[in-house]
């Protein structure tokens, strides 16, 4: 079969198909030297091997997502924020009497991502920040318990913030970005702001292995060291640079300055989240990706990257 | 045709709500034993205390795998007796008529399965142990050479805390021991378990919940 029949068959553009081909390529690239780097240090590297298998998965099952069809890829997006907020949930402090309200943090999920889905961008915008913002303590109140108000307001609207209206942004770009010009429609935005961002994540761990001395934030997050974020972040422009033109309306300079920002943000919203664990007194926010942690050690970066990206994307090419 | 809605509810319904809606953290899984006789005993907080245990274990050990529950309780009314018995697969002991209530066990542990059992006997306040009850030392002094597995619970009793049918999800903490015996420990039995699964209680770090 040809590339382009491929493409038609998956329904999806060719340039996304080709980039999802060149993944799975540094990912046999990446196998091979955590092998032989296994292999070298006498199997001591369990931890970096169960890391580039689940890479394996998670690539897997986002491919498949964003290819079999539209409707799945809101459902599997809605579900790592269902996930994100789980675990949020079951980290933090909360209150025998809330349990109702965080029964409807958890329906908002779905319904943030039906907004997303049907492409309401004001709706969007407004529902989590406006009205989960404004009723949830209302709802708060309405049990009449006054103990302890502040913080379970503070903690449930912040965690509704990043879980659910943060993490939605990945699939506003995706139902949104058909509507522009754009080389690759939605799924090609989607795939170009998240191949950046883990790229970054796996870009700076590895050039901080390597190179990394000066600490940036030692006090939240001790392994981020100023050689491991420039490495990531030049790494990540670079990529930009190569594959913008083919997922993206940009190109040129400007494709190396979204990389560059992406970098940054998901930088910002990895040490973020490091607090929040730092703070709380936990490694990881769970256990369900071997070798990784939680959903949320996953998409961490992604809570800022992704609005950061889709404002960008909607201030200049919208 | 039971059986197979059994095998059903397990693989789907049950699997479906552990690792997707609830979500385990297991430590110690490995500890689990393969085959009975064996009694796993830990702390009880909710409803579905019985079915995240015996999730733990291949699909294909489970007709060996017995939870042991009051009769009075889960026999209140006929369906949810039937589902009990049927779907869920308990062994019901009879805290109230006569004979030895604990016969059932005995004989299921000389087949070769393994029990479960929550030794605070009903499930109390939510994420909080209550004093071991003596029944579930009993039937280990009458089988000295069965393995107990001690197990600690956390997460259910904020999901499914008693007294509600709100499922609001957590994740469910289950971190299990390692095995002794009666034979090994004798008189010290009680003290024992309780230590063991307050100490795997305290490798937890748990959030509070007021």
């Amino acid at each position: 079969m040809t590339l382009a029949g491929m493409a038609a068959w998956f329904n999806v553009a060719q340039p996304v198909l080709i980039t999802v081909l060149a993944i799975y390529g540094l990912l046999i690239i990446a196998s091979l030297i955590t092998w032989w780097l296994n292999v070298r240090s006498g199997g001591k590297l369990a931890e970096l091997t169960a890391r580039v298998k689940s890479w394996w998965v998670m690539i897997t099952v986002f491919a498949l997502a964003v290819f079999i069809s539209q409707g799945l890829s809101a459902i599997f997006l809605g579900l790592i924020s269902y996930l994100a907020l789980k675990e949020y949930f079951s980290m933090i402090p909360t209150r025998r009497v809330d349990r109702s309200v965080l029964f409807w943090a958890y329906l908002a999920v779905p319904i943030q991502y039906w907004w997303a889905y049907t492409d309401w961008y004001g709706m969007f915008v407004v529902f989590i920040p406006v009205w989960m913002f404004l009723f949830t303590p209302v709802a708060m109140v309405l049990l009449g318990e006054t103990k302890g108000f502040l913080r379970a307001v503070g903690t449930m609207s912040w965690g509704q913030m990043m879980m659910v209206f943060a993490l939605s942004h990945t699939a506003h770009l995706l139902y949104s970005g058909d509507k522009i010009e754009t080389p690759a429609g939605g799924a090609g935005l989607l795939l170009f702001l998240v191949f950046c961002t883990q790229f970054n994540d796996v870009m700076q761990y590895v050039w901080g292995k390597l190179t990394g001395k000066h600490k940036i934030v030692p006090t939240v997050s001790p392994n981020k060291t100023w050689q491991g974020f420039i490495g990531g972040l030049l790494s990540t422009m670079l990529l930009s640079f190569l594959i913008a033109p083919y997922l993206t309306p940009m190109s040129g300079l400007v494709a190396a300055l979204a990389g560059g920002m992406i970098a940054l943000s998901g930088f910002l919203g990895d040490i973020t989240l490091s607090a929040l664990k730092r703070d709380l007194g936990a490694k990881d926010t769970g256990a369900l990706i071997p070798g990784h942690g939680g959903i949320l050690d996953r998409v961490d970066s992604l809570t800022i990257a992704a609005p950061v990206f889709v404002h960008f994307m909607r201030y200049f090419y919208y | 045709m039971t059986k197979l809605l059994r095998l059903g509810f397990f693989a789907i319904v049950i699997r479906t709500l552990m690792v997707l809606v609830l979500g385990l953290n297991v430590r110690g899984r490995e500890k689990l034993p393969a085959k009975g006789p064996a009694i796993i005993l830990a702390n009880h907080n909710s409803h579905l205390d019985t079915l995240s245990l015996m999730s733990l274990f291949p699909l294909s050990s489970l007709d060996s795998i017995k939870p042991v529950a009051a009769l009075d309780y889960f026999l209140s009314s006929k369906p949810f007796a039937w589902f009990a018995l049927n779907i869920i697969g308990i062994l019901p002991i009879n805290r109230k008529g006569g004979g030895n209530p604990l016969a059932g066990s005995i004989e299921a542990l000389q087949n070769g399965d393994i029990l479960i059992l929550f030794p605070e006997g009903s499930r109390g306040l939510p994420e909080e142990m209550s004093e071991f009850k003596r029944g579930a030392e009993l039937l280990c002094k009458m089988n000295p050479q069965v393995p107990v597995y001690p197990a600690f619970m956390h997460g259910l009793g904020k999901a499914l805390p008693k007294g509600t049918w709100l499922l609001v999800p957590f994740i469910l903490d289950i971190f299990i021991g390692e095995p002794f015996t009666y034979q090994d420990v004798g008189k010290k039995f009680m003290t024992r378990l309780q230590d063991d699964v307050q100490a795997l209680a305290d490798q937890g770090n748990f959030p509070a919940w007021e």
